[in-house]
């Protein structure tokens, strides 16, 4: 029973990680440039839920729809005015360039008079509640974890199997040049795929705020969705869930079967391995360039 | 402007390219000399700092700017050189030994975690040395009867049969004489074959491989290198901090080693030192300018933060060279004055430039 309960409330820190790994993905996959200010957007996303429910008054699902809309909203704005004017620097510089932006972001909350230094909880209407089953006790806040996971993986699975949006976007992350002359615009398209980033890290946020606290350092969580997405190989959407909950799972078992210390870095342990044994994880293709 | 009548291949690579650099570098080393008596006891400590960065610094950019292998973890080889010399010297070695097993040591661990870079490329490499940083860092905290775990350490002075280094100004001469001499080796080494295979690496792996360079052999040596020198600037930090503690090892203190070579220049041996000063002046600059902000601002701990987010994402932008690309354009702004142009520094925009395939 022990180890089942273990198991759920690893998948449930696990669809978190994949979340935030999905956002890596999606923004590697259309631009080709990793990010590293995926957490504090997450970071983010979560004090603007905070924010309209407690501080304005919005009802639950309200400040939800508009939290993410926002966070949609920012995300377009950032890559245009940060990242469309430096595409095609060597991807380090782009790298750097995300800390930056990661510093800034989490350095502005702070700034914030009240709210900004202080750690909140998130009123949310599931708080504290639990569903017995058996002998097992699970946490309504994990649940709605893993169950809005599951959704929002259906909707972004849908999204690219069936919308014309979706595929111009897969076309345009196998290959932009090719994509441009059919006629897609793949700037806008990028400008897009980063607001998606975005709204899932909101998403990622507004799920985790509820098991910990909402504070200026909680996006440094973003940092174990790393070993997430490489475990499920970067370039993959479903790779990053599985990733996610297989690191998720490590990380909670460790931390209970293992001596103190081995949960904090269990998953770098672990990407350390796939690196060695698989390196293009567990979904990822092997490409080769050709001369 | 110069023009330089070349009538010996050697001239190529001489490191130093003619009479005004001679005269400009004596300068340099004359004052650095006679800093201890030119400079107040808080100046020279700050000096000292920007000598031990640059030590680091060294390391990061021959691997960063000189062999095009990322390192997000660099302060992990920082650690295991602090930590070496500060077990040694407490045991009672002499200094330069101690100096010698600390370079050592994080040189083999720069080797093993070469070893597995010689798979994985560009981001991966980025997410292993990541994961190694953690590693190390957790380690020095839980391996408590030799490191102190995080109740940290105190380090003895460097000392030598019986010679203590324990004022400013000797210590200020070991840091200095170890920069140098890294400083020479480092130039050296990029006028040899092994640095002219390093910069092949960095521009294209497969032409570098296609023209005989053996990948894993020089990027291991990159990275045992980078780690060594690494080792040796931690193994001054130890010394000049006088405590030891792994939050001193983490990622922060990584981000701001990646700081200091990107805003001092990716690719030059200038740079280094340029972002050193940076690094250590930043911070003075950010305590004098709070009492010029409204409370809110100047008092809130994230200040730093977004200074050095702001300066980051602007030296990106705009700077990609970064403070010695500066300095190149305004040098050359005045030698050719009136005829520069805006566009001479330009790079070719690539958007195709893919490492999925490499």
């Amino acid at each position: 029973m022990q180890f089942l309960q273990l198991i759920i409330s690893g998948s449930a820190q696990g669809c978190i990680y994949g979340l935030i790994a999905l956002g890596f993905v999606l923004i590697y996959k259309a631009t080709e440039t990793v990010t590293f200010a995926q957490g504090d957007l997450m970071m983010l996303g979560a004090f603007a839920g905070f924010v309209l429910m407690t501080l304005l008054g919005f009802p639950f699902w309200l400040s939800v729809l508009c939290s993410i809309a926002a966070m949609a909203v920012f995300g377009v704005l950032a890559e245009r005015v940060v990242i469309r004017p430096v595409l095609g620097q060597p991807a380090f510089s782009i790298v750097m360039l995300t800390i930056g932006m990661a510093y800034i972001v989490r350095g502005l909350i702070t700034m914030v008079p009240v709210i900004g230094t202080e750690t909140h909880t998130l009123p949310v209407p599931y708080k504290d509640m639990t569903l017995r089953v058996g002998e097992l006790v699970l946490a309504y806040e994990q649940l709605v974890v893993i169950g809005a996971t599951a959704l929002l993986c259906l909707g972004l699975y849908a999204l690219f199997r069936y919308s014309k949006i979706g595929i111009a976007m897969q076309a345009s992350s196998q290959n932009q040049i090719a994509a441009y002359y059919m006629g897609i615009p793949v700037q806008r398209l990028n400008g897009l795929v980063w607001g998606l980033a975005a709204a899932v890290a909101a998403i990622a946020g507004l799920l985790l705020a509820p098991i910990t606290f909402v504070h200026a350092n909680m996006g440094y969580i973003g940092l174990k969705a790393f070993p997430a997405a490489v475990v499920g190989g970067f370039g993959s959407l479903p790779g990053a869930i599985v990733g996610g909950l297989i690191i998720g799972i490590v990380e909670s078992l460790s931390g209970f079967y293992l001596p103190e210390g081995f949960k904090d870095i269990a998953p770098y342990i672990v990407v350390l391995l796939m690196l060695m044994i698989k390196p293009n994880g567990l979904f990822g293709e092997k490409l080769r360039k050709k001369v | 402007m110069r023009f330089i009548f070349k009538t010996d291949y050697d001239q190529d690579i001489r490191i130093v390219k003619h009479g005004g650099q001679a005269f400009w570098y004596g300068l340099l080393g004359l004052f650095l000399l006679a800093a201890p008596w030119l400079l107040s006891e808080y100046m020279l400590a700050q000096l000292v700092f920007v000598l031990i960065y640059a030590t680091v610094g060294l390391g990061l950019m021959l691997l960063a700017g000189f062999t095009g292998q990322f390192s997000i973890g660099h302060a992990a080889f920082l650690g295991v050189g602090a930590y070496t010399q500060a077990v040694l010297t407490n045991a009672g070695w002499p200094f330069p030994l101690a100096l010698a097993c600390s370079a050592g040591l994080s040189a083999i661990v720069g080797i093993v975690i070469g070893v597995p870079a010689l798979r994985v490329k560009g981001i991966y490499l980025g997410i292993a040395t990541l994961a190694f940083g953690f590693i190390v860092e957790e380690g020095l905290a839980r391996w408590e009867s030799v490191t102190g775990g995080n109740a940290g350490m105190h380090v003895k002075s460097p000392a030598m049969f019986g010679w203590v280094l324990d004022s400013n100004t000797e210590f200020y001469f070991l840091c200095l004489v170890v920069v140098v001499l890294s400083t020479l080796a480092i130039l050296n080494l990029l006028r040899s074959p092994t640095g002219r295979a390093f910069v092949a690496i960095r521009d294209s792996e497969i032409s570098a491989q296609s023209m005989g360079i053996h990948l894993a052999r020089y990027k291991t040596t990159s990275f045992a290198l980078s780690a060594a020198l690494a080792g040796l600037g931690g193994a001054l930090y130890a010394h000049k901090i006088k405590f030891l503690s792994p939050e001193q090892f983490s990622i922060i203190q990584s981000i701001d080693l990646l700081l200091m070579v990107v805003v001092g220049g990716l690719g030059s041996v200038h740079g280094v030192f340029l972002g050193a000063i940076f690094l250590i002046t930043m911070p003075q600059l950010i305590a004098m300018g709070k009492d010029y902000l409204p409370d809110s601002v100047g008092q809130s701990p994230g200040l730093q933060a977004v200074v050095y987010g702001v300066v980051l994402v602007a030296f990106v932008m705009f700077e990609p060279h970064g403070l010695y690309g500066r300095w190149l354009k305004m040098r050359t702004y005045l030698q050719m004055f009136p005829f520069y142009r805006a566009g001479m520094f330009r790079r070719q925009k690539s958007f195709q430039k893919s490492d999925r395939l490499k």
